[in-house]
């Protein structure tokens, strides 16, 4: 029995643990790192309204991103979310106001995305279809199913009560941020500790190995992606609350910006390397990096390039980790 | 600058050895091949002849040892090294591309064209020289891709001759062949060998090697056992006692068990790679070998059981019931679990650690409304499989990409005597292991056929399939053709029944 004791300890330790760090926490700290140097350097940061700010702009993207962790993790991707959240808003709106129930609003733009996402899922896993076509795709379907349903123009919403999803109060903090953190929370937990998530992660690592395994790999990759779309007809949901209306061009360029903020926090877009906590830290480095630059005056046309330079120090970094 | 080799000089392998990581793929090799001669390298699967081409052709550089044209000796950096100093190596997979035209194919790299614009009647006119001759059916503005296979191979030995190789070497060339296209190929050959060129000639096929060849080289475990410097006289018989040698050390520890009933009934089975239905059946407690070349549709075989591919006919029943087999989840709750040939590719999630791996199959059965994991079983499972296999792991989290071959296979197995277990298919599962877990994994195969387990080995290595085995199947070209009992079996019966009959 003692040789078969020693068998699970005498490789080091050490070094493995090392490395197992650095891919776990190098981007938290970072983030970490970035709001201090902020705190210290940049003047009305950490002031009240300011960090309202910051958290209302961590919280539509970061919404997305969980489930996008999903998509990414399983060795896909998706971008017709930003068409998502921006149609969701508009149905939301236009039901509003041909019925005037809030419920059925917000349940008919859950609706949408949920049917956007088995639509994406049933094409990817089934079809077999590249998630890059098929959600390029649905991205311009999508956009466009938008702009008719809306004429092309924002579509107010007369019912207060449904801004308290975006604008209300909950023991003292924004609605969308506690709905973000409970995102955080309750996908952080499905991804870790229930078979969904592992069998996720599996996907992405290898495919033909999981199906081998017993893993139902076209079942599994179609929940992805429908509770993906869910999740971010949730987020249009919270983004036309804030902005008081259903505007079918927002959102243009928000996939990219989901999908750098994972591979920003160290999600591998090869799939089956991925953690909450990577998409966390790649919101919040976006986020702040984008309220400093903001704070700073820096202008926009710059915003840009310095967003892309560390979008791509980004992917670098984790190419290299592959070696 | 690299010297051409010139008409009229040997080609001689002096001392040539191979080492990879922890594998010894070629030893102290050493033989001549005459110009003007067709000389044949033979031996199993994995007996080194595809290394020595690859080193021929500068794929590989030898770690001992050289190559010597003549009085010259070679050295290549490179396969454009190789192919200076007038070499070609024809492989099995053809290094041509589909989608570009045959002249395009033929003079890639150096198309005649003025100021960088192709010069598109001088290059057809040229490919059309090198066709001549060979095939001078095929027209130089045909897509590569719209070409039979043979008619491929054609295009490969124009290019080989374009460069004015010296050296031509053949890979299992006839694999993909037709008769017709084979006996071309044939004359072919002959007309090279006439010239004076130095041919080599890899193929498992007796018959082909009988009429083409002027000397056979025989190798095993990537030693030169014997040059045959002419075939007269010579019989298969000899060649094949020859290919398998005879120094088995009893690592397999082989001892005969008590056979329960018939668990396994396969019956009239055809499915992909499957030329012929197959039939057979297995009984609980019992080592049945798969025996073939590689190529002979038994890892097809495998994949049909494990529900990864669909079957066009036949019947699998499982003690009496019939299996749908539409997927590998039906399987494996069915209790047939594939440890698949590719490791790497079809086994391990490299991204995820080792507990990881061995939990996937069967956590949903441990899981609260087969979704919330239970924390416990997933530990303890891990540590119970770890131990009981001697996976050789630093810890259960440790990314099982880092682990030997050896212990991936192990944390495979665990993965398997995690969930209930009836039938278990283990395609290669030595392969590219060291030989301690060799033995390890013999001894789980023996141990799991002790309590009752029904357990196939498909394996290409004679000394382990005839040494584990209570009974073996032998296929070729994806039909059985033979069967052969633990007591009856040697190594020139089977691989007698292994090797592909004339073709039809």
């Amino acid at each position: 029995m003692a040789t078969q004791h020693t068998a699970l300890n005498d490789t080091p330790r050490r070094q493995l643990n090392l490395r197992r760090f650095f891919n776990d926490w190098a981007m938290p700290l970072a983030a970490l790192l970035i709001f201090l140097l902020s705190a210290v350097f940049i003047e009305n940061f950490l002031s009240p309204l300011n960090m309202r700010g910051l958290g209302l702009a961590i919280s539509t993207v970061g919404i997305a991103a969980c489930t996008m962790l999903y998509c990414l993790a399983s060795g896909h991707f998706d971008l017709s979310v930003g068409s998502v959240v921006a149609c969701s808003g508009v149905v939301a709106a236009v039901v509003m106001r041909d019925t005037g129930s809030v419920p059925l609003g917000v349940a008919a733009a859950l609706g949408l995305g949920l049917c956007v996402g088995l639509v994406n899922g049933i094409v990817i896993a089934k079809l077999r279809i590249n998630a890059l076509i098929a959600t390029l795709a649905t991205m311009q379907i999508v956009r466009g199913a938008g702009y008719i349903f809306s004429n092309g123009k924002a579509v107010g919403v007369m019912q207060p009560e449904f801004f308290y999803f975006g604008n209300g109060m909950l023991l003292g903090v924004p609605v969308p941020i506690v709905i973000t953190v409970v995102c955080f929370v309750f996908f952080g937990w499905l991804l870790n500790y229930t078979t969904f998530g592992r069998n996720t992660m599996a996907i992405g690592g290898n495919q033909e190995a999981a199906l081998l395994a017993g893993v139902q790999v076209d079942r599994t990759k179609i929940i992805i992606f429908t509770v993906h779309g869910l999740v971010a007809a949730l987020a249009g949901v919270v983004l036309a609350s804030r902005m008081t209306s259903g505007q079918p061009m927002i959102g243009q360029g928000f996939e990219l910006t989901v999908i750098s903020a994972c591979v920003l926090g160290g999600v591998s877009l090869a799939g089956g390397v991925g953690m909450i906590r990577h998409v966390i830290a790649g919101v919040l480095i976006l986020a702040i990096i984008e309220n400093a630059m903001n704070l700073k005056n820096i202008d926009t046309f710059y915003q840009y390039v310095i967003r892309g330079t560390i979008l791509l120090l980004a992917v670098i970094i984790d190419r290299l980790k592959q070696r | 600058m690299v010297e051409r080799s010139k008409e009229g000089e040997s080609l001689r392998f002096e001392g040539i050895g191979k080492q990879f990581p922890g594998v010894r793929a070629l030893s102290d090799i050493s033989f001549a091949v005459q110009p003007g001669s067709v000389h044949a390298l033979i031996g199993e699967n994995g007996a080194g002849k595809s290394t020595l081409l690859k080193i021929l052709g500068g794929a590989y550089t030898p770690s001992h040892g050289h190559l010597q044209m003549g009085e010259r000796p070679l050295s290549f950096r490179s396969a454009a090294d190789s192919i200076a100093s007038g070499i070609a190596v024809i492989h099995q997979e053809l290094h041509l591309v589909p989608e570009m035209t045959v002249a395009e194919n033929l003079l890639l790299g150096h198309m005649p064209s003025r100021f960088g614009i192709v010069d598109k009647r001088a290059m057809a006119n040229r490919a059309r020289e090198l066709l001549a001759g060979l095939a001078g059916e095929i027209a130089p503005e045909t897509r590569l891709g719209s070409l039979s296979l043979g008619q491929r191979q054609l295009v490969e030995i124009a290019k080989a001759m374009s460069r004015n190789a010296h050296v031509i070497a053949f890979d299992e060339p006839t694999s993909s062949l037709s008769a017709r296209e084979i006996d071309r190929l044939m004359t072919i050959i002959a007309r090279l060998r006439d010239e004076g060129h130095i041919v080599l000639y890899v193929s498992h096929r007796m018959e082909e090697i009988f009429r083409i060849c002027d000397a056979i080289t025989v190798f095993k475990d990537g030693r030169h056992v014997r040059t045959f410097e002419t075939v007269e006289g010579l019989t298969q018989d000899q060649l094949v006692t020859c290919m398998v040698g005879r120094d088995i050390e009893d690592i397999y520890n082989y001892r005969p068990r008590p056979i329960c009933d018939e668990v396994l009934h396969v019956d009239g089975l055809l499915g992909p790679g499957l030329q012929l239905p197959v039939s057979f059946t297995l009984k609980g407690g019992e080592v049945l070998g798969f025996f073939g070349l590689v190529g002979a549709g038994r890892t097809e075989l495998m994949r049909l059981l494990a529900g990864l591919a669909k079957r066009r006919a036949g019947e699998v029943r499982l003690e009496g019931r019939p299996l749908a087999l539409n997927s590998p989840r039906e399987a494996i709750d069915a209790g047939i679990l594939l440890c698949p040939e590719d490791r790497k590719k079809e086994g391990i999630v490299p991204t995820a650690s080792v507990a990881e791996n061995i939990n996937i199959a069967a956590r949903h059965q441990h899981a609260r409304l087969r979704c919330v994991l239970s924390n416990r079983w997933e530990r303890e499972n891990a540590v119970q499989r770890i131990r009981e296999l001697n996976v050789k792991t630093p810890s259960p989290e440790q990314q099982i990409l880092y682990l030997s071959g050896g212990n991936q296979q192990k944390a495979i197995l665990g993965r398997w005597l995690s969930v209930p277990m009836k039938v278990l298919l283990l395609d290669e599962p030595t392969r590219g292991i060291d030989i301690g877990a060799k033995a390890e994994i013999y001894q789980i195969i023996h141990s799991l056929a002790a309590d009752g387990i029904a357990v196939i080995v498909v394996s290409s290595d004679l000394m382990e399939v005839i040494g584990i085995s209570d009974r073996i199947l032998v296929m070729s070209e994806g039909a059985l053709t033979g069967e052969v009992l633990h007591d009856e079996a040697d190594e020139s019966r089977l691989l007698n029944l292994a090797l592909p009959r004339k073709r039809a």
